[in-house]
């Protein structure tokens, strides 16, 4: 299958980016390297390229209906420039995505993880077919691209480029701006996956590469910084934040990744509704717990977790934290089975290697 | 690229120097680079045995963890015990402070001649499109 390219893939070869195959896509892991540029975001800014997430606008009467009943987040009452954080289940609950979906101030959009995109655009084509809404979904990934400007700084950085028409530092958590950005209005939306303050910006793909060394150069002085998908991963980690295919799949539902808060029942029907307000009774059987090895090594996806000669689960993610300077995991355990500051024992290889349980997330900025 | 014209080398990309009677293994700077950031190094046992091509340890970068091959089968004398708490000197200086253990040869003539010079090893990675 030939691998697509975001509109910053000759920016990336220029820069010397180690490019991988990531979810169908040729994407940076890394520039100078993982732990510089972790630490770029945790203590300056850091700028990402996310344009391989899929971009899907919606068009057409009784969106927000329509997603509503897709969604486990409510919809309907998003104010424009809004944006929720939401699962995409299956009927029997499993999670076929985790996405955000955003109210902008024309339509309506969704932001998918790329390696669902074709999964989740023919899942919204389907319901829009058999229930009849007769609605335009489009994929805007050839139109747009996709930045995240992540870290303390970000937030002057970014203000200094739009100027005076738009107050950045206003903008909550989870909402969105239209700012003036290289001479062009696009929409600016306080969101990320590092556990940091930050902002991404939706730019049209033939400004892309002209915004990245824009901000690249206002960036200098903050000690900006390009981050791959390595830093990506070991920062959304150390925050607890879920990736699909490692804390969440088709077999896990949003309550055994703890992601209940995103699942609202009340006065509205959804996909998946009936099977999670069963499960809500009985309480899920697996939960995620964070773990910090004690004994040395590093823990990754795949590896079992052992409390007293029994297996009890399995590690989701696992990596070396470079903000603790030690090696943490995520794993999916059976409910009841690992409590926090309990020691239970990671399968590394041949070896039992003893953990100790601690409280998602590893890392919370402070405020 | 650095590769040295005094060393030996693996397709697995370690190195193997002699020196006083004992083999020095590592790994080189072209495996460092593909790892990134290393943040462990598993090391065996002074005393444990290994044989030519075997496994003797268990790099682990950020991202992926990577087993460590024996140039020549041997008897492991020292580790490096400076990498476990400065892994990163395998990045930093992958020829000389991040060698990893020194080997007394069980099979030196047999199992040297079999390693790659400098310009046999550039060729492998010239052969598998490295840069």
């Amino acid at each position: 299958m030939q691998l697509k390219r975001t509109p910053l893939y000759a920016t990336h070869v220029a820069a010397g980016a180690r490019l991988v195959p990531f979810a169908g896509w040729e994407m940076p892991v890394q520039y100078a390297g993982v732990i510089a540029e972790h630490r770029a975001v945790r203590g300056a800014v850091g700028l990402f390229d996310i344009s391989h997430m899929g971009i899907l606008d919606f068009a057409g009467a009784g969106v927000p209906a329509f997603l509503d009943g897709i969604l486990t987040n409510r919809v309907t009452d998003l104010q424009p420039n809004q944006i929720r954080y939401s699962l995409v289940c299956r009927p029997e609950g499993g999670v076929l995505d985790d996405v955000l979906v955003y109210r902008l101030p024309t339509h309506y959009r969704l932001v998918v993880n790329a390696s669902n995109t074709d999964k989740i655009v023919d899942w919204l084509e389907h319901q829009n077919a058999t229930q009849h809404w007769s609605l335009d979904i489009t994929v805007k990934n050839s139109e747009l691209a996709l930045l995240a400007v992540q870290g303390p700084a970000a937030t002057t950085l970014l203000q200094e480029m739009v100027g005076t028409a738009a107050d950045l530092a206003a903008v909550r958590y989870y909402r969105g701006a239209q700012a003036p950005f290289l001479g062009k209005e696009i929409t600016i939306t306080r969101t990320g996956y590092t556990g940091e303050d930050g902002f991404e910006l939706f730019v049209p793909a033939a400004d892309a590469e002209a915004a990245w060394a824009a901000l690249l150069a206002a960036g200098d002085p903050y000690g900006i910084k390009p981050v791959g998908l390595g830093a990506r991963d070991t920062l959304r980690l150390e925050a607890g934040l879920p990736l699909y295919g490692h804390e969440l799949d088709d077999a896990t539902s949003p309550f055994d990744a703890g992601l209940q808060k995103f699942v609202r029942f009340r006065n509205r029907q959804f996909i998946g509704k009936e099977a999670l307000l069963q499960e809500r009774r009985v309480g899920p059987d697996r939960e995620l717990v964070g773990l910090e090895l004690i004994d040395r090594g590093i823990a990754r996806d795949g590896c079992l977790i052992v409390v007293d000669g029994e297996e009890v689960g399995v590690v989701t993610s696992g990596t070396f934290s470079p903000t603790l300077q030690k090696a943490i995991a995520i794993a999916n355990v059976e409910t009841g089975t690992a409590l926090v500051g309990a020691t239970v024992h990671v399968r590394v290889r041949a070896d039992l290697r003893a953990a100790r349980v601690v409280p998602l997330p590893f890392y919370r900025r402070e405020r | 690229m650095n590769i040295p014209e005094e060393l030996r080398y693996t397709k697995e990309h370690e190195w193997a120097r002699l020196e006083d009677g004992l083999c020095v293994v590592g790994i080189t700077d072209y495996a460092q680079g593909e790892l990134g950031d290393i943040v462990y190094v598993e090391l065996p046992q002074p005393g444990a045995t290994v044989e030519a091509m075997g496994e003797f340890g268990v790099v682990e970068s950020v991202k992926t963890a990577s087993d460590l091959y024996s140039p020549i089968a041997g008897e492991i004398v020292a580790i490096n015990e400076e990498l476990e708490e400065s892994p990163e000197l395998v990045n930093d200086a992958p020829y000389a402070g991040g060698w990893m253990i020194k080997l007394r040869p069980t099979n030196l003539d047999a199992d040297w001649p079999t390693l790659l010079d400098a310009a046999g090893y550039a060729a492998v990675l010239a052969e598998s499109g490295a840069h």
